[in-house]
């Protein structure tokens, strides 16, 4: 009984193998920076879109989450 | 071998990207917006401000669902990408579980996406800043964040080669101190940016720039600890989980 106290509560963790992650990394990291993109930079310095609606859709945030904004 | 997940924790880390980016909210709407405005009035009364005319989204929208968006997408993107990164730090940076290492990656990432880019460029409030300068400025803060994850990375990297040889202890000072000369010399060789107006209330910015820290801190701090908390209970199985309250 007094060994369990000593049993980690956690056994040994095996990695993810990274081939497993790659995939994901790709696809599902890109399209999660492109989102930041749109948050973070979309017409600033770069437009995708023209005008200057999502600028301003997210004027505050931008301000509020660090980004350079006009 | 029982494969984790990749999936699993990848939607997880989206949810609780998504929780602490309500929490990233509600610091930013109290304790940001009345800076905001502040700044906003400053620009106002010196009339050097988008050109005024008519605003295309009124400051009543930009103020709640306009931040609310960004924030909150904002919060979910980077949720997945911190657990693509739990993914890959999982089991490789010592002998932490997964509340643990979910907390090492909520930190890390707080460090190298946010207070080593910050201390270099600050977030700065509207009406600082020259309109004319916006390329120069993104490219620069891109640059810097950039430059500051590969030396984060590198310093965990440079600890992983070094453990063997010096020990938990003296590796993370000579890892922490490597890191901190190259980011000093990044630091020096970037060129400044400066953009704030004569009299711009000292005061304002100051608070401004305390009030963005504050949220990326809840951010992080949130998303470490939910993260933690729904990969625990993903990857732990309940028994190994419940045996340390139910031992004698």
């Amino acid at each position: 009984m007094a060994s369990s106290a000593l049993t980690p509560a956690t056994p040994s963790i095996t990695p993810v193998s990274l081939k497993e992650i790659a995939p994901w990394a790709v696809f599902v990291g890109l399209l999660l920076l492109a989102l930041l993109y749109f948050v973070g930079a979309e017409q600033g310095a770069t437009s995708l879109i023209a005008g200057e609606n999502v600028h301003e859709w997210v004027h505050d945030g931008r301000h509020l989450l660090g980004f350079p904004c006009h | 071998m029982t494969s984790v997940p990749v999936r699993a924790l990848l939607v997880r880390g989206m949810l609780a990207g998504l929780g602490a980016g309500l929490l990233a909210l509600a610091v930013a709407y109290l304790l940001g917006e009345p800076h905001v405005d502040a700044a906003i009035a400053f620009e106002a009364a010196h009339e050097h401000g988008h050109g005024g005319g008519t605003e295309p989204v009124s400051r009543a929208v930009q103020s709640t669902a306009g931040l609310a968006t960004a924030v909150l997408v904002y919060g979910v993107a980077l949720g997945g990408l911190a657990a693509l990164a739990f993914c890959v730090a999982l089991g490789r940076v010592g002998r932490f579980g997964p509340r643990a290492t979910a907390a090492l990656v909520a930190g890390g990432a707080l460090l190298a996406l946010y207070v080593v880019p910050f201390l270099k460029y600050p977030a700065n409030p509207p009406s600082v800043g020259d309109p004319d300068t916006i390329d120069r400025r993104t490219a620069l803060y891109f640059l810097m964040i950039l430059l500051s994850v590969l030396l984060c990375v590198g310093a965990a990297v440079l600890g992983r080669l070094l453990v063997t040889r010096l020990g938990v202890w003296h590796t993370t000072v000579a890892a922490g101190a490597a890191l901190l000369v190259a980011v000093g010399l990044a630091y020096a060789f970037l060129p400044p940016v400066d953009e704030v107006p004569d009299d711009f209330p000292a005061d304002v910015l100051w608070r401004f720039r305390l009030a963005a820290l504050a949220v990326q801190g809840a951010l992080w701090a949130g998303f470490g600890l939910l993260f933690g908390e729904l990969a625990e209970r993903l990857l732990v199985p309940r028994a190994v989980r419940s045996r340390p309250a139910t031992a004698p």
